[in-house]
């Protein structure tokens, strides 16, 4: 069928003064803050006691905007007799937020979680140079750093979790095997192996990278484990 | 000295609305402009609504550096400006919006042929402003301007000569006068040409070929600046006013109301000038520009043949009622 003449330029119409109709959907930006989506990458923070100067974030930076100075401070030995070590001691992190591409490689690539995505973007300046972050302002936008949200519930468990979880429950299974002949033994076992899932369980959910930073702290119960299994199975 | 106060009142009166229906049509245009599209318009200037936005912008431009390019031809690109928007002023004082001599700046026995000469007139200042910028592109965009207003003057003046058939004087108030309420399926052609072309000789869009801010950078008026191209800005809404006054005049009765003619027949005028003000907004909105040959193609192959037949309707009818 052939359309009647001028149909569709009566459908544009038609199609304007509906839309005049509905509520506009502009965001009123400096009056109401915008919806940001979580992950959004406004700004780096730096969380500068996690940092080792691995320099990986440097190197890795496709445009070479992240300066870091350090020196190497030697530490005492802790034992008489023991061996100096040497630690690298952080003098300068700076991000150029005027070279930066926000594609988020160091954030990635940063293996002791010192660097995190804040949603701030409002830190415009008059002078390019104040673009530079240095290491301070770098520390307060870590202040700002959401904690990550929690985990899918039906997601698979975290490595370090499942790996500290299987040994605290081996180790209570040892505990209750060695506990069945001798009757003294169980307050001393009973105690332990509940601490193992205690020490986990605040590393695993919802800490963002201090508390993270517990993830190392998780293994711990794993080598302890075997120390008293062997104990346990000995006895 | 009586007579001298009487024509001083008119034209003050004509010559603020010359400057306030503008600026309400700026408005207008702002915020239904911004809904159609889904945004707000400008909302900060004055507060509510951003009422002052075009006070506002009429600050702005005046405020700007009054150039004119070392090449040009110095005088006619001043006056240019003036020759565009003048026109429409001198127009609006023939325009009757009540019944009586009371509500018309001056009364004008040949209404239709003074107005649409006085009209034919704003093509000037475009091509004035075109030529004297000695500037290819202002060049280019003045002549587009030309031959638009020149293909769209023709069906304009057919359109109302129809009415003129019609109503058997070329007076506006008489037209008004005569005006029924079946004239309006009668002459509907003849006004939607005349609308049309009324429209393409405000080089408003989808008829803005000529002033094409990104293809010939706003054609004639290139070189403008400041408060000179603000009263280019003003003849065109200006122009809509005229135009949609006129529109409302000829052809959908003037004052002529469902009732309150006498007391209340400029309300009529402004109402019907102000619906078809929103229409020449709307159309903006809902249409893209028009290339140049399909511009021309619709003017002479489209609109000129449909005034004709108009016209001959008119005839037609006209002898078979007497």
């Amino acid at each position: 069928m052939m359309p009647i003449p001028g149909s569709g330029l009566a459908k544009g119409l038609a199609v304007t003064l509906r839309t005049m109709t509905k509520r506009s959907h502009t965001a009123q930006y400096p009056d109401v803050q915008p919806q940001l989506p979580p992950r959004s990458r406004g700004v780096i923070g730096l969380f500068e006691e996690n940092c080792t100067v691995c320099m990986l974030c440097a190197r890795e930076c496709p445009d070479w905007c992240i300066y870091i100075d350090s020196h190497k401070e030697t530490v005492p030995a802790a034992t008489p007799g023991g061996r100096e070590r040497s630690r690298n001691v952080l003098d300068r992190f700076a991000i150029d937020f005027s070279l930066c591409m926000y594609c988020g490689i160091c954030i990635e690539v940063c293996p002791f979680d010192a660097l995190f995505w804040s949603p701030e973007f409002e830190y415009a300046e008059t002078d390019i140079h104040e673009l530079t972050h240095e290491r301070d302002k770098l520390r307060e936008w870590m202040w700002t750093v959401p904690a990550p949200p929690a985990l899918d519930p039906a997601a698979e468990e975290p490595k370090e979790i499942a790996a500290a979880r299987k040994a605290a429950e081996k180790a209570e299974a040892a505990a209750a095997a060695t506990a069945e002949p001798p009757a003294p033994t169980p307050g001393a076992s009973g105690t332990s192996a509940p601490e193992a899932p205690a020490g986990t369980a605040p590393g695993a959910p919802g800490t963002r990278g201090p508390g993270a930073s517990g993830a190392p702290g998780t293994p711990t119960p794993a080598p302890g484990d075997p120390g008293t299994d062997p104990a346990g199975g000995t006895a | 000295m009586n007579d001298v106060l009487d024509v001083a009142l008119r034209l003050i009166v004509v010559f603020a609305a010359f400057l306030v229906l503008p600026l309400v049509v700026g408005q207008t245009e702002h915020k239904v402009m911004a809904h159609m599209q889904g945004r707000l318009g400008p909302m900060y200037a004055g507060g509510f609504h951003g009422w002052a936005q075009l006070v506002a912008d009429g600050v702005k431009f005046a405020q700007k550096e009054d150039i004119v390019p070392a090449n040009a031809d110095r005088r006619i690109f001043q006056l240019a400006p003036a020759v565009a928007l003048l026109p429409y002023l001198l127009v609006l004082i023939a325009i009757p919006i009540g019944p009586g001599e009371g509500a018309i700046g001056q009364v004008i026995d040949a209404g239709i042929f003074y107005v649409l000469a006085v009209m034919g007139v704003g093509v000037l200042g475009s091509l004035m402003a075109g030529w004297a910028s000695a500037n290819k592109f202002s060049m280019l965009g003045g002549l587009r301007t030309a031959a638009q207003l020149l293909a769209y003057e023709l069906p304009m003046l057919l359109a109302a000569a129809s009415v003129a058939m019609a109503a058997g004087t070329v007076s506006l108030t008489g037209i008004v006068a005569s005006f029924q309420w079946w004239w309006l399926p009668w002459q509907i052609v003849g006004a939607l040409v005349f609308f049309t072309a009324g429209l393409a000789e405000l080089q408003r869009p989808p008829f803005d070929m000529p002033v094409a801010d990104s293809e010939i950078i706003f054609g004639a008026y290139t070189e403008y600046t400041g408060l000179r191209f603000a009263l280019f800005l003003l003849a065109e809404y200006a122009g809509i006013v005229v135009l949609c006054a006129l529109t409302t005049v000829l052809f959908l009765g003037g004052w002529q109301g469902p009732f309150g003619a006498e007391g209340l027949g400029w309300v009529w005028t402004l109402l019907k000038t102000a619906i078809l003000a929103f229409v020449v907004i709307w159309l903006r909105v809902s249409y893209p520009r028009l290339r140049e040959d399909q511009l021309q193609k619709l003017a002479w192959t489209v609109l000129i043949p449909l005034a004709l037949a108009q016209i001959a309707l008119t005839g037609i009818v006209k002898v078979a009622i007497n």
